[in-house]
């Protein structure tokens, strides 16, 4: 176990290492850092100044060396366009992308996991032929194509949900939450269900493959012929044998998660970070840029760091291997 | 001498795909909807009532005419007109033809790039193949939405900014092909793998062919099946990240506008009812897209022995 976890935790070290770099280097090579600092009137001599007193003129080894313990230490420099510190920007956009992705992974295991069961079980029956057929438009029709029709249903015509913005939100110490309050709650609807839909069909394709195959293993057969009732046999043998990989299924969606919120949040204009991400694109605000980029990569190294930990404890094969190997 | 028919008869019983394909209706249909999308786009200059891009085709007095079959519509514009007076349909056949060329050469960039890769790790082994195959598993972990925004903002960042309307159509073929390359280079891997132990293969070492003669005239060929399912399906998802850039404003220039863009625009004024000019588009790409995923899914079951 010990074991295990070390070399994992070696693993994401050094993915975090390669990531700082390549952060670093768009930070430093990517158009010059003190010209986008000062103005034109700036001299010369001044911008040397400048230049010295931010260590540019170090090596390079000693520069990076300097970016990484700055990020360790949570300072991350300030934003080129509105020359705010980073760290207070993510610090205040955080809670709205995070509230945003828990309530859409939810949404889609909440949906997709019986979806993905009852597709497998009613195998080739109508009903189940038209859940895949919805799902395949699931997969093909654009995040933000689902976005701007729900706009335009449930915002436009009916008039029933806010169209942008996150609604009021209510502060707990530095935690914005808008789970909270009606608007806010109202708020986090269409985004959250936009958000879910191209989970929960990989969430149902990925329950039903495996519980097909489940379905067709011995025990489930042994469970038939020992005359348990289907009900038994399909939720509590067939369905907890699937249980294992959407450990995994979570620790995926959640990357394409992050991902599409930022296609997300520009439908909504949810100020989130992936709203923040896109606007330094726009701009060229490289400092955003990279720290976004660290701490999206710290989310997925943290995410994968727990899945593979859970998997595990939970699949008793990977320990043996693990003992082994 | 054999009659046409007879060797039609032939033909459709040796070959799988063909055999497999006469028995798919979805794939029919899918096939034939995504032909004459993609032919109607590629020769959009001649089929298009008009020209989007020419400012002195359209005049701002037409802006926002509804489709011809609802109360104001003109029947010069049969889907009607956007914000400056420009054909809806003209702008479709337009836009999608730009999202398919930019779709198309991202794929072309990402197999040669994957390919070629993976053939070298599969073939070489050793610390080659570590390094590529592990840069694949890292680049794996980021969505490719995520990296495609990445390159593409770096690209802004070091590309002089008076340029970028021009150099946009390259960026976004760089971008999108070098977020899809790590599927190919997997797949090309694995193929060469099984290929490499094969006695032609030896053979052909045996004879003193050079070693990338050996992957370019021996092992290619033969891996080229499931290189070909991975194109059509992603095809697909390459015109959909093209979308989504352009959608996010970080695609294509606003005077050349794709099908995202188009979408983009349209996404202004559906608040005042003018529902068809981002219905319309968006409609165009779900259709494409879904017809190109029904093909890719026929044609990996087809080239898939496991499931027949």
């Amino acid at each position: 176990m010990i074991r295990f976890v070390g070399v994992r935790l070696f693993h994401a070290a050094f993915v975090m290492l390669a990531v700082s770099l390549i952060a670093f280097s768009l930070f430093r090579f990517v158009g010059d850092p003190i010209a986008q600092m000062v103005g034109t009137e700036t001299s010369i001599e001044d911008q040397e100044r400048l230049r010295e007193q931010l260590g540019l003129n170090d090596s390079l080894p000693e520069q990076f060396g300097r970016f990484v313990g700055d990020l360790v230490r949570g300072d991350f420099g300030f934003s080129f366009r509105t020359r705010e510190p980073i760290g207070e920007m993510i610090v205040a956009r955080l809670p709205a992308t995070l509230e945003l992705s828990l309530v859409s992974l939810l949404l889609s295991l909440v949906i997709g996991i019986p979806a993905g069961a009852y597709t497998a079980i009613r195998n080739k029956s109508p009903g189940a032929t038209a859940v895949l057929l919805v799902s395949l438009v699931g997969v093909s029709v654009p995040t933000f194509v689902i976005g701007i029709a729900l706009i335009y249903v449930f915002g436009v015509e009916l008039g029933w949900l806010p169209t942008f913005g996150r609604g009021e939100t209510v502060a707990i110490g530095w935690w914005t939450t808008g789970l909270a309050t009606l608007s806010g709650l109202k708020a986090i609807i269409m985004p959250a269900a936009t958000l879910a839909v191209y989970q929960l069909t990989l969430t149902m394709r990925l329950v039903r493959s495996e519980m097909l195959e489940v379905m067709r293993s011995d025990h489930i057969r042994f469970a038939e012929a020992r005359g348990l009732s289907h009900g038994t046999i399909h939720y509590r043998h067939g369905l907890r044998g699937t249980l294992v990989p959407v450990v995994t299924i979570v620790g995926l969606q959640f990357g394409g998660i992050i991902a599409f919120s930022i296609v997300t949040e520009s439908v909504f204009q949810w100020p989130g970070m992936g709203l923040l991400f896109l606007e330094s694109i726009r701009f060229v605000d490289i400092p955003v840029m990279s720290v976004y980029l660290v701490i999206v990569a710290a989310l997925f190294v943290l995410i994968n760091l727990i899945v593979d930990i859970t998997y595990f404890l939970i699949d008793p094969r990977i320990r043996v291997r693990a003992r082994e190997g | 001498m054999a009659s046409l028919a007879r060797r039609w008869r032939d033909f459709t019983l040796n070959n799988e795909i063909v055999y497999l394909w006469l028995r798919a209706p979805a794939a029919q249909i899918a096939t034939l909807v995504a032909t004459v999308l993609i032919a109607a786009t590629l020769a959009a200059p001649l089929v298009a009532p008009t020209d989007p891009f020419d400012l002195a085709t359209f005049s701002i007095l037409d802006s926002f005419v509804p489709p011809v079959w609802t109360d104001g519509g003109d029947p010069r514009f049969i889907l009607g007109t956007d914000d400056q007076g420009r054909d809806l349909l003209s702008s479709i056949l337009y836009g999608a033809r730009l999202s398919i060329l930019v779709g198309a050469a991202a794929i072309a960039f990402a197999v040669v790039i994957g390919v070629s890769l993976g053939m070298i790790a599969g073939y070489f082994g050793g610390w080659l193949d570590t390094v590529i195959m592990r840069v694949a598993d890292v680049q794996l972990s980021l969505p490719a939405i995520m990296t495609a925004l990445l390159i593409d903002g770096v690209a802004r960042g070091i590309l002089p900014a008076a340029r970028h309307d021009d150099l946009m159509f390259y960026v976004l073929v760089g971008a999108i092909g070098l977020s899809l390359w790590v599927n190919f280079a997997r797949t090309a891997r694995a193929s060469t793998l099984v290929e490499r132990g094969k006695e032609y293969v030896q053979a052909a070492e045996i004879l003193g062919v050079g070693r990338f003669r050996i992957l370019l005239t021996h092992i290619l060929p033969n891996i080229r099946g499931p290189i070909m399912v991975i194109m059509t399906v992603d095809l697909a998802v390459a015109i959909l990240l093209e979308a989504t850039l352009s959608f996010l404003g970080v695609g294509v220039p606003a005077s050349q506008p794709s099908l995202g863009t188009l979408i983009r625009i349209g996404n202004d004024y559906i608040f005042s009812g003018e529902w068809w000019v981002v219905a319309f588009p968006a409609l165009t790409l779900i259709v494409l897209i879904i017809s190109v995923n029904v093909v890719g899914d026929f044609l990996r079951d087809a080239l898939n022995p496991k499931l027949r």
